[in-house]
């Protein structure tokens, strides 16, 4: 018997029992849904992150209290206050390869304005934020060199925070109270979007790092320090400029391990990447659980199936289905049943994250990888859990088949 | 050594494991059968006229003694040579008639095509064929559930002959049949018997139904007890 045959059979055999196949199949089809969903969210997710990092530039760098081998986990910066102002202005002035530098606190605070309240996160920089991080002023101006050093309560609002406390009416000019001390509003921040759903950017305030120091957080130290370098091609010598005046300044001896660590964006991306891959392998491995569990109703199934279709097998033996007929029938439809299964899931997960994105503002990514993936998975899971019944049903006698009630 | 006998029993023999209890269906049952005959194989239940069939009908294999069909040894094959043999030589017919649920009375009569390589236009065509030999033509399309039994067991005929075998073995054919259509019934068996010479195999322990045989014989508790010739 040859498999288009077989397959013929097979089919017509489902066909008949069409609820059933249908409810045996379910499970395929919601566990590859779900691992397509999945996926194309977390992959989505990662790629919005990708894009955010790209826009930002690559010759952006960050340099942080704390040796390399803490990598910054350390908690905020609190424990680490070895980074001053003087080290910011000496990687401007001693690295030619270095263009921008921007000090940086933070923190959060209550923000008043008339009878609204915004809790927010309050960014000290320096005048040089906005070319370093490519951030557009909307309205009015950003803080320059001046206000800086005379650490004037001056603020430039995010347009979240604008948009909260304003509600559209010029804020230019205004008096906020951040943490109950009065700030002259100077100016609004183009609009940046949120990031992937997880935070909103234009979600902040930004004022002079000095004012920030020593009205709000009653620090001398910094906690980074963003630098942009001249060009890209410079970065790496950038990188190695820094860590040598930081030295310097540091009075850090020979062989010593540095106490601070530079950090290039694009690996900062990677690392955003590979916890963003972790995540999409744990999300997919739950779903691909539950494509197991699949399998099992699909093996439950077929040997309930095979114990109600006892006569039948008995009736196709009498008429000469060898052993092997039969095991090929019952696995082909096993088979079939898990390949559908699979096609209909595929088809429900792109339907999903398609609606996913829609209604949630989330980007998806659908992988063309994880599609045959899930389907020559859903074609071995039928073979796989198909077998011991079709198995079953070709060792069946067929005299004993043939008098089964 | 060919001969013109269809059917060589030789001492056959079959002993079934029933848990601990040793169960002697068939005790040294010898007989011939030859091309053409119709042949009624009677005894009450559990003289082993089933274990009989079942053998003849290549379904089960002998514990001792010898069987040939068609001057070929059938009794040592092993399954999958057997199931090659029902395919092409042998028919069936029971009492329970025994198609498959929800599908047409084509489809039921192709069922032993399916396994013997034949192309679906040949598949159609023998279908159609037989079921016209059997007075359904106009009905190739009923489902199962749309027949009567008399229908069924017509089907269940055309079944067992699109292979064009060489016998025909029914299991008490008119069991779950009125008089009536059990009669129409046994005119069709009758008439393949003539018209095609087709070897035919009745068992059954109805002497009405082994009217129309021209041999038959009786079976009680494994043997042959008795054989009766008519011409």
């Amino acid at each position: 018997m040859n498999i288009m045959r077989t397959i013929r059979v097979a089919l017509r055999a489902l066909f008949r029992n069409k609820m059933r196949s249908l409810l045996t199949a379910l499970g395929i089809i919601i566990g590859v849904g779900a691992v397509i969903a999945t996926v194309s969210i977390g992959q989505g997710a990662k790629r919005e992150v990708e894009k955010r990092f790209e826009a930002m530039g690559t010759n952006l760098l960050f340099v942080r209290p704390g040796s390399r081998s803490y990598r910054g986990r350390h908690g905020g910066g609190g424990s680490y206050t070895t980074l001053m102002p003087k080290d910011a202005k000496a990687i401007l002035e001693k690295c030619d390869a270095v263009q921008y530098i921007s000090p940086s606190v933070s923190g959060r605070a209550q923000v008043v304005y008339g009878n609204k309240n915004w809790n927010t996160s309050i960014y000290g920089v320096g005048e040089m934020y906005p070319e370093i991080r490519k951030w557009e002023i909307e309205e009015g101006i950003f803080f320059d060199e001046n206000m800086v050093r005379s650490k004037q309560k001056v603020a430039v609002l995010g347009s979240e925070v604008n948009e909260n406390l304003f509600e559209g009416a010029d804020p230019i000019g205004q008096i906020i109270r951040i943490k109950k001390i009065p700030f002259r509003v100077i100016g609004v921040l183009k609009s940046k979007g949120e990031s992937g759903g997880w935070f909103n950017r234009d979600d902040m305030i930004t004022i002079p790092y000095t004012t920030a120091q020593r009205r709000l957080l009653g620090i001398i130290h910094i906690q980074s320090i963003d630098v942009s370098a001249v060009s890209t091609t410079r970065t790496v010598e950038a990188v190695e400029q820094i860590e040598e005046v930081l030295r310097i300044q540091h009075k850090i001896a020979p062989g010593a391990e540095d106490d601070f660590n530079v950090r290039n964006m694009s690996e900062i991306a990677e690392g955003a990447a590979e916890s963003r891959d972790v995540l999409i392998f744990l999300l997919g491995g739950i779903a691909c659980v539950s494509l197991l569990v699949g399998g099992i109703g699909i093996m439950n199934i077929m040997l309930v199936s095979v114990t109600e279709r006892i006569r039948e097998i008995g009736i196709r033996m009498s008429v000469g289905a060898r052993e092997k007929d039969i095991l090929f029938q019952f696995l082909l439809e096993a088979i079939v049943l898990s390949v559908l299964g699979g096609i209909f899931g595929i088809i429900l997960g792109v339907g999903a994250s398609e609606l996913i994105s829609l209604l949630a503002g989330w980007e998806t990514l659908v992988s063309n990888v994880s599609i045959v993936v899930a389907f020559f998975f859903s074609g071995f899971v039928g073979i796989v859990f198909g077998f011991f019944p079709a198995f079953k049903a070709s060792k069946l006698d067929p005299i004993e088949a043939l008098r089964y009630e | 050594m060919k001969n013109n006998n269809l059917i060589q029993l030789e001492n056959l023999t079959k002993i079934y494991q029933v848990g601990e209890t040793q169960v002697n269906a068939l005790r040294g049952v010898s007989y011939n059968i030859k091309e053409g005959d119709l042949v009624a194989i009677m005894g009450p239940s559990g003289s082993g006229k089933s274990t009989l069939m079942n053998i003849i009908g290549c379904l089960d294999k002998p514990t001792e003694g010898k069987y040939f069909l068609e001057g070929e040894e059938v009794s040592t094959l092993d399954k999958n040579r057997l199931a090659r043999i029902r395919n092409k030589k042998i028919g069936f017919v029971f009492q329970t008639f025994n198609l498959l649920a929800r599908t047409t009375a084509l489809e039921n009569t192709e069922l032993p095509l399916l396994y013997s390589n034949t192309s679906k236009k040949k598949m159609r065509e023998l279908a159609y064929e037989s079921l016209a030999v059997v007075g359904l033509g106009g009905r190739e399309l009923h489902r199962t559930n749309q027949l009567s039994g008399g229908e069924q067991q017509r089907v269940a005929i055309a079944r067992s002959l699109v292979n064009d075998p060489s016998l025909l073995l029914a299991d008490e054919p008119t069991g779950n049949l009125d008089s009536k259509t059990g009669n129409e019934i046994m005119d069709i068996f009758k008439r393949l018997n003539q018209e095609k010479n087709i070897t035919i195999i009745l068992v059954t322990h109805d002497p009405e139904v082994a009217q129309i045989t021209r041999r038959r014989i009786y079976l009680r508790d494994g043997q042959i007890i008795k054989k009766e010739e008519q011409e």
